[in-house]
């Protein structure tokens, strides 16, 4: 789960993360009432979506007095912006942060995130701040510096000032640079988050060292003790029907493509989009409905499904496995009928009773084509969405 | 023969009153495994299925005498499971259970470290040696006893490789689904190894998906190590970046971890890769076929 840039600043301020004074604001008043309080020559205003990129694509801007504030306000609130992750139909701002400027010395790169491989939280640095850190791992490698963490420890003081030494922070705020990654790994576990990204870090002409963008992700398999991180998800940046189908326990992406699919299992979700493709289609979504295929998850997967415009078609393929072919299909006239479905349904069964779930779907009066396996079923779906 | 679980396996299974987990030791039971007991804290003295329930794992081990252990209890008490199985020194630890936070797993890979018992998933459907032990969520009817080994980031792409060897009358020597999320037990090289040791296998199905670089590593171990065939699948070629695809681990991040890099990599480390899900068992034949052992794995005509 994302949350705001605010949001996870103010999560870090918690635990002694310096970050710089700062409002949000859902309105333009709102935004020149937050610059007044924060009382400051410069005050930065910064769209709040759940993308990066915002700067270059004119979502943040420097002001230099309150009408540049009200001005600058205008121009985002409002505004979609497109950056190169929001996709090309790009994201509105709705939210703003106000946030005092600050004499910026030096920018930094400082991020966590769980190592797969070694089962480890690991911690990043680079003095490259500012730039994406894949495009520091791809032009200067040996410019990222990693310590790796023991769980029992956590991060040892002298791992995050080798860190800080490895970055080049300037000697006389070593400490301040170690104390803030102590803090920040300590935000990181509480709040059981999977990735932390400060980029930029900064130095300051005052000698402080602050997070000057923050970017927090949670393990959503955590949330369960996280009910004030729950409180921060911000609905009006998720997929309506990603949402939707969260709350039946689907799991479903949106893709651009015009075949509906629904599989029963991740891996076997995912290689049924790949099929789809194979065979010269474009899957419309990813869609999982889990090991039970019930009538009431098929019916609600179709609504989901259904509520993408560009669904010509719909390939569902199941491998019963425990759960019997006769069951699911019943499953699936019954959800068909209750949606009344007009698009062309293209439906591969395997396991127990195949042939009985065949026959159910053949004499079930609707417009449902049995497919034999699942690379037949892939071809037909997409020379009926034709 | 087989790799981790095979006809003497005495299993236990933790939580054993909860719904799930009651259902497939019944499965399992049914399949011809040995479930010995499970345990329930409380519950202890009572019985199940016929079978004894205890107040912890040492205890159940104790009276019993099983080396293994099946979870299948909720995600806030899973972590917490696992290491009460390894404690108790079982040798293996099968776990299913889904939506387990990473950090949890962090930990619990920690407490596991220079400990003698392995672990399997978790967020997986289990193990099983064909015609000897059913561990897991798997149908097993779909499996015939044999010589392929397969092992499986995937649940149900687990069962598509088996149903398509099984219906050329190739059987599994045994079947792993090691599970789809970021931070587990055994990963594709440890259970390679295994399957590279095993007399009784004679050629190895992978089948990985996006997200992270186990694929990758286990492409470089098979071109220096393995001694047998091995054929690949790789799930997610049309994945968008950033986003999960069901599994906590399924996600291509940074740029890495996408299925073109793996397939390729596989390519380059002698692995032939199939085209689509639909085609892994002809894959396999077409392999075997070249090598001149397909007549040595079709243990079914």
């Amino acid at each position: 789960m994302n949350i705001h840039e605010y949001q996870g600043k103010a999560i870090l301020k918690q635990y002694g993360v310096k970050v710089p004074e700062g409002r949000v604001a859902f309105t333009v008043d709102e935004a020149v009432e937050a610059a007044k309080e924060l009382g400051t020559s410069v005050v930065v205003v910064k769209a709040q979506i759940h993308a990066g990129g915002r700067g270059k694509a004119g979502g943040v801007k420097v002001a230099k007095n309150l009408d540049e504030v009200r001005t600058y306000a205008e121009q985002i609130l409002g505004k979609v912006l497109v950056t190169h992750q929001t996709g090309p139909e790009g994201k509105e701002v709705k939210r703003l942060l106000i946030e005092q400027g600050c004499d910026i010395k030096k920018e930094y790169y400082i991020g966590l995130v769980v190592d797969r491989s070694t089962g480890r939280v690991v911690m990043m640095g680079s003095e490259e701040g500012g730039t994406e850190i894949e495009e520091v791992a791809a032009r200067t490698p040996e410019k990222i510096f990693k310590e790796e963490i023991d769980p029992v420890t956590g991060l040892n003081a002298f791992q995050a000032r080798r860190l800080a030494f490895n970055i080049k922070i300037p000697n006389e705020l070593i400490n301040k640079a170690a104390q803030f990654m102590l803090s920040l790994y300590q935000a990181f576990v509480d709040k059981d988050c999977s990735i932390a990204e400060i980029n930029p870090l900064v130095v300051t002409g005052d000698g402080e060292v602050m997070a000057l963008d923050a970017k927090l992700n949670f393990d959503s398999n955590a949330l369960f003790r996280h009910p004030d991180v729950v409180a921060l998800r911000d609905l009006d940046e998720e997929d309506e029907k990603e949402i939707e189908a969260s709350k039946y326990d689907l799991s479903y992406v949106a893709l651009d493509g015009n075949i509906g699919c629904m599989v029963n299992g991740a891996g076997l979700a995912m290689a049924t989009m790949d099929i789809i493709k194979f065979y010269g289609g474009e899957p419309a979504n990813f869609l999982d409905v889990g090991g039970g295929a019930t009538e009431e998850k098929v019916t609600e997967a179709f609504k989901i499904i259904l509520k993408d415009p560009n669904v010509k078609g719909i390939f569902v393929n199941i491998f019963g496995g425990i759960m019997k072919c006769d069951v699911i299909a019943n499953g699936v006239v019954a959800a068909a009928k209750q949606v009344k479905l007009d698009r062309p349904l293209v439906v591969r069964l395997e396991g127990t009773n195949v042939e009985m779930g065949k026959k159910i779907l053949n004499e079930s009066g609707l417009n449902i084509v049995a497919a034999d396996s699942m690379a037949d079923g892939a071809e037909k779906i997409v020379s009926l969405v034709k | 023969m087989s790799i981790l679980v095979n006809k003497n396996t005495k299993v236990i299974t933790q939580g054993i009153t909860g719904a799930t987990a009651l259902f497939h030791t019944k499965q399992g039971m049914e399949y011809g495994t040995q479930f010995v007991g499970g345990t329930r804290p409380g519950k202890g003295g009572t019985e199940v299925e016929g079978i004894p329930v205890f107040d912890t794992v040492a205890e159940a081990v104790e009276k019993t005498g099983a080396n293994v252990s099946f979870i299948s209890v909720a995600p806030p008490f899973a972590a917490d499971a696992i290491m009460e199985a390894v404690d108790a020194e079982l040798d293996l630890v099968i776990c299913i259970t889904e939506g387990i936070p990473v950090l949890d797993m962090v930990k619990v890979k920690r407490y596991m470290e220079g400990k003698k018992t392995r672990l399997i998933g978790p967020n997986c459907p289990g193990v099983i040696t064909p015609g000897e032990c059913k561990i897991g969520i798997m149908p097993g009817y779909i499996h015939l006893p044999g010589k392929v080994g397969i092992v499986s980031r995937s649940g149900t792409l687990t069962y598509e490789a088996v149903h398509q060897t099984t219906a050329r009358g190739i059987g599994q020597s045994t079947a792993v689904g090691i599970g789809g999320d970021p931070v587990k037990g055994m990963e594709f090289i440890d259970v390679l190894h295994l399957f590279n040791e095993d007399p009784d296998t004679e050629a190895v199905i992978m089948i990985g998906e996006i997200g992270g670089t186990a694929e990758e590593e286990a492409a470089e171990w098979i071109a220096a190590n393995m001694k047998k065939p091995v054929v690949g699948f790789i799930g997610g070629q049309t994945a968008p970046p950033g986003k999960r695809m069901g599994h906590a681990g399924a996600i291509i991040s940074g740029g890495k971890g996408t299925a073109a890099e793996k397939i390729a990599k596989l390519e380059s480390c002698g692995i032939r890769v199939a085209k689509t899900p639909a085609v892994i068992g002809e894959t396999l034949v077409e392999v075997l076929k070249e090598k001149g052992m397909l007549e040595k794995v079709i243990t079914k005509k």
